[in-house]
């Protein structure tokens, strides 16, 4: 198999593009993707001060190692979740990714924090772990981006995760959610601009940058996310594109340049009536924020039955 | 060769040389679904596997089996 640019020996085919690539020329490929989102998109401009969430996962670590390479300046923020063994190593990962590059990783520990874990949070709170784990991340994201100064929170969602999201979300016709699913947030309302510079790159290729770049990544998944719906809808686009290679991101971008707009209004009165959260500050629709709501269901003392008060 | 595949972590023993598509086969594993690393590199789908690597069967898909 020899590279479709230089024609020396390949070692990674991207059937999307019906091309193969040496090294060289397909880290050269996952920067340009990336240039490109940014840039199409309006993404980030050379001054921000951009904070990317980092999981210790291959898109997070991927799209911070890419943002540096492009220029741009990017601290990385990591959340301690408590999901035992599986937090511990990620969290390994996402230090020693910092710590070898010499960057500015800031941490907020959910357990030390704010007195729960996601497992027995999401369970006090009778919410599923992947919803609790969400909700945490949207909120200590915002609220770290805030608090540090910085213009932008970068995440690493990458055209699977998009092109699943979308298909679910057109399964159930959740329109405020499709209305919001763009590769850039604005900023508005105390809510931070939010990014997404992976869109242009599949999860087979952050995994392979990851290996040429020599970063480590966690490769473990995370034990609260088996067979959740999400993975099902990938696992439905993978069929298609196995026969079809394209058609995930023609679902998506087709999407973004035919559809998108249609649902804008919707979002946008789901936004109505912001205010700020009565406990932490946060805008919010109601008078207290779902994070702060699930943080007094998740540390509340259990009652036990049959006692008197 | 040695194999190690991933979620859940295991080992197989499987005798070379095979070339990488084949060996995906016999396991029953999507090519579109996987890096095969040898050593720190990736190799490619028409790659020949000896029985002196150590390969890595390396899951992408977040939740996937591999």
């Amino acid at each position: 198999m020899k590279c479709t640019v230089c024609k020396g020996p390949a070692v990674i085919d991207v059937r999307r593009h019906n091309a193969n690539f040496c090294q060289e020329h397909f880290l050269r490929l996952c920067r340009d993707q990336v240039a490109r989102a940014i840039k199409d998109f309006g993404m980030l401009s050379p001054s921000d001060r951009a904070l990317v969430a980092v999981s210790g996962g291959k898109d997070s670590l991927a799209v911070w190692d890419i943002l540096l390479e492009l220029g741009y300046q990017a601290d990385g923020l990591y959340l301690g979740l408590g999901i035992g063994d599986y937090s511990d190593a990620s969290g390994e990962m996402a230090r020693g990714f910092a710590a070898e590059r010499d960057l500015r990783l800031r941490e907020v520990d959910l357990p030390a924090d704010h007195g729960f874990d996601i497992p027995s949070g999401a369970k006090a709170a009778r919410r599923v772990p992947c919803s609790a784990c969400g909700l945490s991340k949207r909120h200590l994201f915002d609220e770290a981006a805030r608090s540090g100064g910085y213009d932008v929170v970068v995440t690493g969602h990458n055209l699977d995760d998009e092109a699943a999201v979308l298909f679910g979300n057109v399964l159930h016709w959740q329109a405020d959610y499709l209305g919001r699913q763009l590769p850039v947030l604005p900023a508005r309302d105390g809510f931070p601009r939010k990014v997404k510079p992976l869109v242009r790159l599949g999860e087979r290729e952050m995994a392979a940058y990851c290996v040429l770049r020599g970063i480590d990544y966690i490769v473990e998944e995370c034990p609260m996310a088996a067979a959740n719906k999400h993975l099902g809808y990938k696992e439905a686009l993978n069929a298609i594109e196995a026969t079809s290679p394209g058609t995930k991101h023609d679902f998506y971008f087709g999407f973004l340049a035919r559809a998108s707009d249609r649902f804008i209004a919707d979002a946008e009165a789901e936004q109505e009536h912001l205010r700020a959260c009565a406990t932490c500050g946060a805008p919010t629709t109601g008078e207290v924020c779902a994070f702060c709501r699930l943080v007094v269901r998740a540390t509340a003392v259990p009652v036990e039955l049959g006692r008197r008060a | 060769m040695k194999v190690l595949l991933r979620n859940p972590k295991r080992e197989l023993e499987v005798e070379g040389p095979v070339r990488v598509h084949a060996l995906l086969a016999r396991l029953e594993l999507h090519r579109e679904s996987v890096l095969v690393i040898v050593g720190d590199t990736l190799v490619p789908g028409d790659a020949v596997l000896e029985d002196t690597d150590a390969v890595e069967i390396r899951p992408v898909i977040s939740g996937g089996v591999a």
